[in-house]
């Protein structure tokens, strides 16, 4: 709760429930949830890994920059674990 | 004169759209193979298959209708809801199964508007099918960037000072907006505030009916 987190900048192949226009944005943990199976592995049949789901909140200005309609306003979404980071990583 | 032009316009005076005639695609066949299949081989039965699709359409929105009616009036259910909602909303026998369920109230200072911009996640135990809208690729991709934008399309105009909060629902959980209980409602019953509350106040698009609308009173 609270941490604050920095989604994976990646764009591997396959079934990916982030979005791509949350990749490499910070935001702040709202709340976990979980743990759900990797919908990534579910996707190609395997067994799902355990992993625990954040619920990540973002501003609009993080998320849009300077083209943010209304900069204090909010998005949350679901991020699985491993696409998460801590904030300070390079 | 609408009726002089019969080869274009129907009796009611709107042109004939063009049959939706093409061949089935890849996903559609697909479907039906492996639906026949499944009645063929014994593991489950068309009769099965048909009760389904009329669970799938008697889910409406009166079953969200009459979670948010409640916790109107019901300070323990809200805390409840606010705690799990899964667990809160089956309890009045509104299972969600595997999924999860989140309500997320509005109030003052904070209105929130469910989208799913991956692909159509949607409180359906709640709230039935979803609409055509909520699966476009204008309402997916314009909520995240523009809600205020999109909420003034569906009518609604929040002052500056409510801060908006897009929830994008993007793996297992579902949403439900707890819309503000308008004002001029006090005494009522769960089953007139029910009558209020519209599908679009539950996904954050709209806000309850007035107690003063003409149809508020069903």
């Amino acid at each position: 709760m609270g941490s604050r987190v920095r989604v994976r900048n990646d764009m591997p192949p396959g079934h990916i429930r982030t979005p791509a226009y949350l990749r490499g944005k910070s935001g702040v943990i709202e709340r976990t949830l979980g743990p759900f199976a990797n919908p990534e592995q579910l996707a190609y049949r395997h067994n799902g890994e355990a992993l625990a789901l954040h619920r990540v909140r973002f501003t609009m200005a993080e998320v849009w920059g300077a083209a943010a309609e209304t900069p204090t306003d909010t998005i949350e979404a679901e991020i699985y674990a491993h696409w998460l980071e801590p904030a300070d990583a390079a | 004169m609408p009726h002089d032009h019969h080869d274009h316009l129907s009796p009611s005076g709107h042109p004939f759209r063009a049959d939706d005639d093409h061949p089935l695609s890849y996903w559609q066949t697909m479907e039906i193979a492996v639906r026949e299949l499944l009645i063929e081989k014994g593991v489950i039965t068309a009769a099965e298959i048909a009760s389904q699709i009329d669970v799938m359409d008697s889910r409406t929105p009166a079953n969200g209708a009459a979670v948010v009616a409640r916790a109107w009036t019901d300070p323990d259910f809200r805390a409840a809801l606010q705690h799990d909602a899964s667990v809160a909303t089956a309890e009045m026998g509104f299972d969600i199964g595997p999924m999860k369920l989140i309500a997320v109230e509005n109030t003052a200072d904070l209105h929130n508007i469910v989208v799913c911009t991956l692909c159509s996640c949607y409180p359906r135990n709640l709230l039935g099918l979803p609409p055509d809208w909520y699966k476009s690729r204008a309402y997916r991709s314009r909520t995240v960037r523009e809600p205020r934008r999109v909420l003034a399309e569906f009518g609604v105009t929040l002052p500056e000072t409510t801060q908006i909060r897009v929830h994008d629902s993007t793996a297992d959980m579902r949403y439900i907006v707890i819309p503000a209980r308008p004002d001029g409602t006090d005494g009522w019953s769960k089953d007139d505030l029910a009558h209020l509350v519209t599908r679009d106040s539950m996904v954050g698009t709209g806000l309850p009916k007035s107690p003063d609308a003409p149809d508020a009173l069903a």
